[in-house]
């Protein structure tokens, strides 16, 4: 086992095109990088930016959302939806600190299991040189961040 | 109240066990999901298997259990499996995951220490999302028992008869003026050399005296809305400008109407045809079609030859397009292909050089109601020739056109061989990169035709040129090629060059795809559910594909692909209703501020807004689930079942279970 | 006043000095300065790249490097020098490494090669940078009725390059046309003429220009227009052994497309290099019938 930080990245994956992508990646049995954890969802469009928030608030370094390609969406276009989310979120992460390398947004179909395979190693690597995210994790992650610092909490004041 | 857990990790044989140490996730579920639920984890060699799925009913009979987890292949392949056998055990099938550590970890990665540690992750992802089902039942919609059939070649044909024939309504929607596709073109047909006409006319003339089957042709479909048992489908249907009320087929008006076109579709570009025409003389229906781009009164105001001759009085040039709306339960796509371009390979000479043919234009000179009457002769209409060459391969398995084979074009090409044996004694040389004949009587074929004398020459042909190097190829076309059997190169002078064009889908395939919201390969072919176990379903419910539409295929294929298609379509008229997942978004009226950001998320829409209480409602019966709106819902006031907001948090979580300590996790919900 | 670095090349410095001379020519009565390169070394030709290919690529290298440093834009008249310019071009583009390792020698000479020049056939800059119209509005005295075999030879446009068509390309017809000539269907024009095959296996380089005769002959050229020295010596300077060996009585006047082009403008034959060939065109071209009514046009 090698020193280098492995970084997880988390997966989303649209049930009708990248979820089979990747199935088909399987099939065919490409190889790509053991980072990435996968989550399915119907559809790109159902993609919450509260749920990039939580992985990476809950130790992801990277995030990869994935959907079909414009056009293609089995919902007819609400991968235009996702589209949108990720334009915006990427600037609000940008405002958290967090490096927009860290978010991907990948198009897929079901019969690119190639392209998914290249693009999961590309974004692994992508990460890796990034480094560990180190969002603060022990006494709340999430607290933590939107704590109020010391010097504006109001004190008493000796009257 | 904790659920009880059981979790179910498969070796699959050595596909799973041979990466991932199947007995050591199962171990560590049992011992490190304890605390989350877990009460009994095993691992079994085919979870599917009658006896893997026997497993886990005993579980839930015996230890009451009230969620259960596998890990395995895709869900795409076995979720209802699963979901069957716990439905069997009396336990609500929602409550049933199936996690894929085969397709998402021992098929794609190699170091068995990592792989295992991941499949640890997905199971615990797993648990986590299945504490949070809920039992659902599937939604139930009635089934239209009429059928759209969207292309009337054979393959269209098929399935539109066998659904008639078992006595449902079905709507035929054809673009051209006939049905009969491209097999109606060609003159005979491999291996039996029956005549091709012969055998499709009585299959068009059932189609069109069917009284199940509303046919339409010289129309197209336009828009689709709806779902699997309820389609709403638009069709555009372009003025004939010929009452076929009236019309009785009688084809005095082709007769006199004094416009020649050249027929760039039914003949190839061969023959010519009248501005008011059917394509052929058996076409289904035989009411004419009129031209408008070409017809002399639409140009210029003047003829109506053929409204003064018609007896009946049918001709009517201020007919419109029509849309008309049509209900079905299902859709069946059989639009069939274009040929390639020949002109995109040059060097073949096609359009520069007279003699130089297509595959289609060769049927259509073969063919005896064709422009040259069945005779085997040059473009000067009179001489015969005395050497053709046939070449194989134009446009397929070339990387820098097609990669794939077109498979029918070696049993074309060698049918063409006998033709021009049989009707001009001409040499025949056949330039191929290897013979296909792999289907029932193709390869006797081949052993016919080369007792039959023709010369097979195994090179790609290189170029076909006029420019003669000696006084001996004057005039004559020069096919020149390497014949690697023999090691040289080879120049052959002959009269004539037959191109096999490859089979390429469509021009418009993908824009049609997209209407009926199906997808197409990187190649252009419509996409099957499984390429191997169902090629004729797509992933849309209710829609599905046949013939050449789904790739290459030859006339057998095609028929018993429709058929297929028609068969999978009755049994789900036959059931009356078809099960849908329930996976819908509701809307928590307490909740919603009447904001309306979601109405118009909806592509389907399914969102209404009641303007009295100020607040919006899902429609289940047109919410297809894709879950957007629950994602955009700023107040958090719409839920959806299945992929609920707390079922993805708590897979995530589980997810990202970064080593083998315990992690603090939300406390299970009472 | 558009400026080309010019690269001649080897040939065109004796064998192939009417192209030399046609080339400055023409290209100046258009508006064009073409500055001839400082110091270039050879192109590596044929050869080179089949003995080293790294020194080849380095020598090439220098030319790019040194005419970087005073044009955008170098032309070459030689299909040979052209293609070996263009292929450096594209592979030093796609190895920096390589570059890297071929800067270390240029370094030596001072030089550095960053990639920033375009590389093009002197043909090219007639058909696409001059234009068909603008070379229509200079010709004086159109050779109607002069037809002619437009022989692209075979290193302009293969291996591929960036052309869009490459089995039947018409710039070279279009531009006898915009001269006034008549271009012939010569389906042999993209055909390989030999090249150094002359110099390594004589008997396939006589039976390939057989072919281009032959069929120039059929298509009853009254000369060949090359754009490439070697196609230009080939075909002219070995006719007469060719016919020896197959017994055929070829005499086909075999010229550069700037001589032809210049003619056209009116430019005095002398200047074009006419009057050095093997196989005078006195005769084909004296017989149109525009230029006969001016001098004699070629005094040899």
């Amino acid at each position: 086992m090698s020193d280098q930080f492995e970084p997880v990245i988390i997966g989303f994956t649209c049930n009708w095109c990248s979820y089979r992508a990747a199935d088909m990646a399987g099939t065919a049995r490409m190889k790509y990088a053991p980072n990435i954890r996968l989550i399915r969802l119907m559809c790109s469009g159902r993609l919450d930016p509260t749920f990039v928030m939580k992985a990476f608030a809950g130790g992801a370094d990277g995030v990869m959302i994935t959907g079909c390609h414009p056009g293609d969406c089995h919902y007819v276009e609400q991968n235009y939806k996702a589209l949108r989310r990720f334009i915006i979120l990427k600037k609000t992460l940008t405002q958290f600190g967090i490096e927009p390398g860290r978010l991907k947004l990948l198009w897929a179909s079901a019969a690119e299991g190639a392209i998914f395979t290249d693009e999961v190693n590309k974004f692994v690597e992508q990460v890796r040189e990034l480094g560990p995210l180190q969002w603060p994790t022990s006494g709340g992650g999430l607290e933590q961040m939107f704590a109020v610092p010391e010097h504006m909490l109001v004190k008493e004041v000796a009257a | 109240m904790t659920e009880k857990i059981g979790v179910y990790v498969c070796h699959c044989g050595t596909n799973i066990a041979g990466t991932v140490d199947v007995e050591g996730v199962a171990k560590w579920a049992a011992e490190y999901l304890k605390h989350r639920g877990v009460v009994i984890a095993r691992d079994y060699k085919f979870m599917c298997s009658s006896l893997g799925q026997e497993l886990i009913e005993k579980d839930i009979k015996e230890l009451g259990l009230t969620r259960v987890v596998v890990a395995a292949c895709s869900p795409h392949l076995h979720e209802k499996t699963f979901r069957n056998a716990c439905k069997n055990a009396g336990l609500n099938p929602y409550l049933c995951e199936l996690v894929s550590i085969r397709e998402q970890v021992s098929w794609v990665h190699t170091d068995k220490a990592v792989a295992t540690e991941k499949s640890k992750a997905i199971v615990s992802g797993g648990v986590e999302r299945v504490i949070w089902d809920e039992p659902l039942e599937p939604l139930r919609v009635p089934i239209n028992p009429a059928t759209l059939v969207v292309g009337g070649g054979i393959a269209g044909i098929q399935a539109a008869l066998e659904i008639a024939d078992a006595g449902y309504h079905v709507y035929m929607v054809e673009r051209e003026p006939s049905i009969g596709g491209h097999m109606a073109q060609f003159d005979k047909t491999f291996p039996t050399l029956d005549c091709s006409a012969c055998i499709l006319t009585p299959k068009m003339v059932d189609v069109g005296n069917h009284k199940n089957i509303t046919l339409l042709t010289w129309a197209e479909v336009t828009n689709v809305d709806g779902y699997v048992g309820n389609f709403q489908a638009t069709i555009h249907q372009k003025p004939r400008y010929v009452n076929t009320d009236l019309c009785t087929g009688c084809g005095i008006c082709q007769e006199k109407c004094p416009k020649k076109v050249i027929d760039d579709v039914f003949e190839a570009g061969l023959g010519k045809r009248k501005a008011i025409y059917t394509p052929f003389p058996q076409a289904v229906p035989n009411f004419p079609v009129l031209d408008k781009a070409n017809c002399t009164y639409f140009l210029r105001g003047t003829c109506k030859a053929c409204e003064k001759f018609c007896p009946t009085g049918a001709i009517d040039f201020t007919q419109q397009d029509e849309y008309i709306q049509v209900d079905v339960g299902q859709i069946i796509l059989a639009t069939g292909y274009d040929l390639f371009d020949v002109r995109r390979m040059p060097q073949y000479g096609y359009g520069r050089l007279a003699n130089v043919f297509t595959s289609l234009e060769f049927e259509r000179l073969s063919n005896a109601s064709g422009p040259t009457g069945g005779k085997m002769v040059l473009r000067d209409a009179v001489t015969t020739p005395t050497s053709v060459a046939i070449v194989h391969c134009v446009g397929s398995r070339d990387k820098n056109y097609n990669s794939y084979c077109s498979s029918i074009c070696c049993m074309q090409s060698l049918k063409f061989a006998h033709l021009v044996h049989e009707r001009t004694g001409a040499e025949v040389y056949n330039c191929y990169i290897d013979i296909r004949t792999p289907a029932k009587g193709y390869e006797e074929f081949y052993q016919r035709l080369l007792e039959e004398g023709t010369h097979f020459i195994r090179g790609k042909v290189a170029e076909v040129t006029n420019a003669a190097r000696v006084p001996e190829e004057e005039g004559k076309l020069i096919v020149q090629v390497e014949d690697t059997l023999i090691g040289k190169q080879r120049r052959i002078p002959v009269d004539m060059v037959i191109l096999s064009a490859g089979l390429e889908p469509r021009h418009d395939a993908k824009d049609v795809a997209r209407l009926f919201g199906i997808s197409c390969s990187a190649d252009g072919w419509y996409i099957e559910r499984h390429p191997k176990l169902d090629p004729v379903a797509t992933m849309t419910e209710g829609v599905y594909i046949a013939g050449v539409v789904q790739g290459p295929k030859d006339i057998p294929a095609s028929v018993a692909q429709g058929a297929a298609a028609a068969a999978r379509a009755l049994g789900k008229i036959q059931q009356k209703e078809v099960a849908m997942e329930p996976i819908r978004a509701t809307i928590n009226q307490d909740k919603c501020s009447g904001c309306r950001i979601c109405n118009n998320l909806c592509p389907f829409n399914a969102i209404l807004f009641h303007e009295d209480k100020m607040v919006s409602e899902v429609n289940p019966a047109l919410c297809q689930g894709c879950g957007t709106c629950v994602a955009a819902c700023p107040a958090g006031a719409i839920s959806g079942t299945v992929f609920s907001n707390e079922q993805i948090l708590a897979q995530l979580e589980g997810l990202l279970l970064l080593n083998l300590k315990q992690l603090e996790l939300e406390p299970v919900p009472s | 006043m558009k400026e080309y670095v010019y690269f001649p090349g080897c040939s065109l410095e004796k064998i192939a000095l009417s192209y030399h001379l046609s080339a400055l020519e023409t290209t100046q009565k258009l508006g064009i300065k073409l500055t001839e390169l400082e110091d270039w070394n050879c192109c590596g030709a044929t050869a080179y790249f089949h003995v080293d290919e790294l020194l080849a690529y380095t020598l090439v290298a220098r030319n790019l490097a040194m005419a970087e440093k005073v044009g955008t834009e170098v032309v070459a008249p030689c299909s040979a020098c052209y293609k070996n310019m263009y292929f450096t071009k594209l592979h030093l583009s796609e190895d920096p490494d390589l570059t890297d390792h071929i800067n270390e020698a240029l370094q030596e000479d001072n030089l550095s090669y960053s990639g920033t020049v375009a590389v093009k056939h002197l043909i090219e800059v007639f058909a696409n940078d001059i234009g068909v119209e603008e070379l229509k509005s200079k010709v004086i005295y159109p050779l109607n009725g002069l037809k002619v075999a437009a022989y692209y030879g075979c290193q302009i446009l293969r291996p591929k390059k960036d052309h869009e068509d490459v089995e039947q390309p018409q710039f070279f017809e279009d531009l006898m046309s915009a001269i006034g000539a008549t271009p012939v269907d010569f389906p042999l024009k993209l055909t390989c003429c030999g090249g150094s095959l002359l110099i390594s296996s004589r008997p396939a380089a006589y039976s390939m220009i057989y072919n281009l005769l032959y069929s120039a002959q059929r298509a009853q050229a009254d000369v060949i227009a090359t754009a490439c020295p070697l196609c230009q010596v080939n075909l002219e300077c070995y006719q007469q052994q060719v016919n020896q060996e197959f017994g055929t009585h070829f005499s086909i006047p075999v010229v550069y497309f700037t001589q032809l082009i210049g003619l056209s403008m009116g430019i005095p034959p002398k200047k074009l290099g006419f009057g050095k060939e093997f196989l005078s065109p006195k005769k084909a071209i004296d017989a149109i019938k525009n230029i006969h009514s001016q001098e004699e046009v070629i005094t040899q």
